[in-house]
């Protein structure tokens, strides 16, 4: 908390002294710092801007990139545009939410995955289109998410300090699918 | 380089500076473009540049031949994608383990690796140079044209290609007035949706008296579907600055702003960096090339809502605040950003523009309709063979545009309906492939051109279905500001819902055509304006599906979840158990090697059993 406290010292003072920047600039700043909109800072920045907590929050909700709920550490977008529904997005999206037992919108209860569900990502030519941390995945279907996770999950294990072992066994007590999947990969 | 780091101060310095890069890049004819766009970037090409990258080096090569990792080159579905110049040899699908190869036999023998090679989806035959290929043969490329060529890190690259000259030509010998008379005389119309005439436009803008104007890019390409702004900002950004910087001049603007959508992270960044590079060679700044004028343009970045395409959302999204439309008169070029007057074009408007001056009006308006010049950017999206943008002069056939670029239907099945104008469009069937793609015969016929999405469906497309996803999306993205549009199109969904489940009835669906009607007409902007379009386009052509789904309670192309069923065919089935193993439902049960069977009360009809099967054994009813 104490670090928190002495974080939004310095963000006031950097956000105060810039005046002609626009509340969706800087709830996009503060986003970009916290991954989410605490809401300990938005309360500080509508006193420090001179703006009521309700036109704060008006703007944070009415834009959809942002949050008021932290994120998880891996981000999963599924697109949903025009292009990827006629290749059956709704069907991966469902199947990719089933996986991660998070609805789109939602993050999984240990905080590891947040999956999200946008209108269009602008690569409709390799729709439907699922994007894990930043990378792309094209064409993908219902069937091939569960290999697609696999993959990614091996991936994850390598960047994470916590052993591969670990990781199943939290899944396992999270009740999360990934945990069967991931155990019938590791045998 | 060194040439580059010294501020422009007059036209000379300019074309001076083009020459020298124009005869340096001549030196450098061999080169490799390695398409760096999403889509071949999703397909591992940012890899494939770096490997290729490595291999120039160890073989001594990289003086002689240049690499780059360029905007879209088109063919997104045969990605990663790399042409090698000065022969224009198209190789697609380029693995790692290809790089040596190609590099070896085509750079420096000029063999051709066969393997590699396009193969045409209509004869089948192999073709070997980028311009022999159908897909952009049939094309015409203008505004895509420099992609080939053009880094977008680089504005070398663009200089030597005269770029530039037409802001040079604009700020030395013409005045505003000259530039909008050459703009009107282009016929050329607004490509962001509405298709209003970009001259009138900047005329309107230009006559306002008032101490500060502003010009904003729309660069929020929302509608689901379409990416050609997008690549085109990611693939060539300064043909877009240029025009910008052009319309400053024309409106009598001293700032522009690009507002950008934030799904698309790649453009804002590469248009951030182009407006550094201009600004350091002065061609943004104080006194531009040695003229009076002076112009500064700055980056918006959106924050994921569809309506802020909408103008008056824009300028209230570019402000900070919520983005709702608000009611005009008075228009933007009267009081817009900070109450100023304001005018706002689209990425690809604003791309022609350079187009316009250089060519001349007369030449530009050559390409296109009588009443609307020029070219218009397609993403050919869907169920088509050769997915990706395609560059087409206006009034081309929906069916030369499907066909003979696209390549006809994935899979060899029927053509059903072709969807244009994202969710403010329509859904055009069989009979309408003969249509010019004009903005008014595309009005005319229940659809529009919005900003250039061409969504192709086959028989396995339900129209309801499709509805029901834009009124879904459209009811999202509903502001709410308009009753009509809020409630309006939550109970137009409702319905559209109920006759996807079979629970409707005509009486119902007389109701909401009526529905679709009243918020056509009542609400404020264009997204409530034009939201019924959907539901109303494929009620007009498709009314047998929605009978169907009413009467029959049967969903004819097999989407409808609720009234489709699996099963499997005993005869065909091995008992492999691949099915059973992937079923998320565990609602399929069997012993190996006899025949498997579904569980009806289980089955929630996610379809991954038919994917999986490769017996065919699984059928859908």
């Amino acid at each position: 908390m104490a670090l928190l406290e002495k974080q939004m010292q310095v963000d006031q003072e950097n956000f105060t002294t810039r005046n002609g920047q626009s509340l969706v600039a800087l709830l996009q700043e503060v986003q970009e710092q916290y991954n989410y909109l605490p809401e300990e800072v938005l309360r500080e920045l509508a006193c420090a801007r001179g703006l009521s907590l309700m036109e704060m929050y008006s703007v944070a909700t009415f834009y959809k990139s942002f949050s008021l709920q932290p994120r998880g550490r891996h981000k999963i977008v599924t697109c949903t545009g025009t292009a990827c529904h006629v290749r059956g997005s709704e069907k991966v999206t469902e199947e990719v939410s089933r996986m991660l037992g998070v609805k789109p919108g939602g993050t999984s209860e240990d905080g590891e995955y947040s999956l999200e569900s946008v209108n269009c990502l602008g690569a409709c030519a390799l729709a439907p289109l699922v994007v894990v941390d930043g990378e792309y995945h094209g064409n993908m279907t219902a069937a091939r998410v569960a290999a697609l996770f696999r993959e990614q999950l091996k991936k994850m294990k390598g960047q994470s300090a916590e052993s591969f072992d670990k990781v199943i066994e939290e899944k396992a007590i999270a009740g999360c699918s990934c945990a069967r999947l991931l155990a019938g990969e590791k045998n | 380089m060194v040439a580059l780091q010294t501020c422009l101060q007059s036209l000379p310095e300019l074309l001076n500076l083009q020459q020298e890069l124009k005869r340096k890049q001549e030196q450098r004819k061999n080169y490799l473009a390695v398409c760096g766009d999403t889509g071949c970037t999703a397909w591992g090409s940012k890899h494939i540049k770096d490997v290729f990258q490595q291999c120039l080096e160890q073989k001594g090569l990289n003086h002689t031949t240049g690499l780059k990792f360029t905007g879209c080159l088109g063919l997104c579905e045969s990605g990663p994608v790399v042409i090698v110049f000065p022969q224009g040899i198209f190789y697609q699908k380029v693995r790692e383990s290809d790089i040596e190869e190609i590099v070896e036999k085509t750079l420096l023998q000029g063999e051709i690796i066969d393997r590699l090679l396009y193969q045409d989806p209509v004869s089948g035959e192999k073709i070997i140079y980028a311009g022999e290929i159908p897909f952009y043969r049939k094309q015409e490329r203008v505004l895509l044209a420099d992609n080939w060529s053009i880094d977008p890190s680089s504005i070398e690259d663009y200089l030597a290609l005269d770029g530039y000259g037409a802001l040079g030509r604009v700020l030395h010998s013409m005045s505003s007035a000259q530039v909008i008379k050459e703009i009107k005389d282009s016929r050329l119309r607004g490509r962001g949706g509405a298709g209003f005439p970009a001259g009138l436009k900047w005329q309107e803008c230009n006559e306002m008296v008032s101490a500060q104007k502003y010009i904003i890019c729309n660069a929020d390409e929302g509608d689901p579907g379409a990416f050609m702004d997008r690549s085109l900002l990611e693939g060539n950004p300064h043909s877009v600055l240029e025009g910008l910087i052009i319309g400053g001049f024309a409106v009598g603007a001293a700032e522009g702003i690009i507002y950008i959508r934030a799904e698309y992270p790649t453009a804002v960044q590469k248009i951030r960096l182009a407006i550094g590079q201009a600004e350091a060679l002065g061609l943004l700044g104080e006194n531009i090339l040695g003229s009076s004028f002076n112009f500064r343009i700055g980056v918006s970045v959106g924050a994921g809502a569809f309506v802020c395409g909408e103008t008056s959302a824009l300028v209230a999204s570019v402000q900070g605040r919520v983005g709702e439309p608000r009611q005009k008169p008075p228009h933007l070029a009267e009081r817009g950003y900070n109450n100023r007057p304001t005018v706002i074009n689209n990425v690809e408007t604003l791309a022609n523009v350079p187009h316009i001056i250089n060519r001349g009006a007369e030449t530009y308006r050559l390409t296109g309709t009588k009443k609307s010049g020029g070219t218009k950017i397609f993403s050919l999206v869907g169920k088509v063979n050769n997915t990706g943008l395609v560059e087409v002069p206006l009034g081309m056939p929906l069916r030369e545009i499907i066909f003979a670029i696209g390549g006809g239907i994935k899979g060899g099945k029927a053509f059903k309906a072709v969807q244009t104008g994202g969710p403010s469009g329509g859904c055009l069937p069989a009979s309408m492939l003969d249509l010019p793609t004009d903005f008014d015969e595309l009005s005319a016929a229940g659809s529009m051109m919005g900003s250039g999405g061409m969504i192709v469906m086959d028989e396995e497309t339900c129209m309801v279905d499709l509805a029901r996803y834009f009124l879904k999306f459209l009811n999202d993205e509903s502001c709410g500001r308009c009753f009509t549009c809020r409630e309006g199109l939550s109970r137009m969904l409702e319905m559209v819902e109920a006759i996807t489940k079979g629970q409707s009835s005509m009486v119902e669906f007389e109701l909401l055509k009526e529905l679709a009607a009243v918020v056509k007409d009542s609400t404020m902007c264009g997204l409530g304006q034009t939201a019924a379009n959907p539901v109303l386009s494929t009620i007009r052509y498709f009314e047998e599906e929605y009978r169907a789904h009413i009467e029959e309670g049967r969903c004819p192309a097999g989407v409808c979840r609720d009234l489709i069923s699996f099963n499997i065919n005993a005869e065909l089935c091995n008992g492999c158990g691949a099915c059973r193993r992937k079923c998320p439902a565990e609602a399929i049960e069997g012993e190996s090697k006899t025949p498997h069977l579904i569980r009806t009360e289980l089955c929630t009809k996610c379809g991954i059993c038919l994917e999986t099967c490769r017996y065919h054994a699984v059928n859908k009813l």
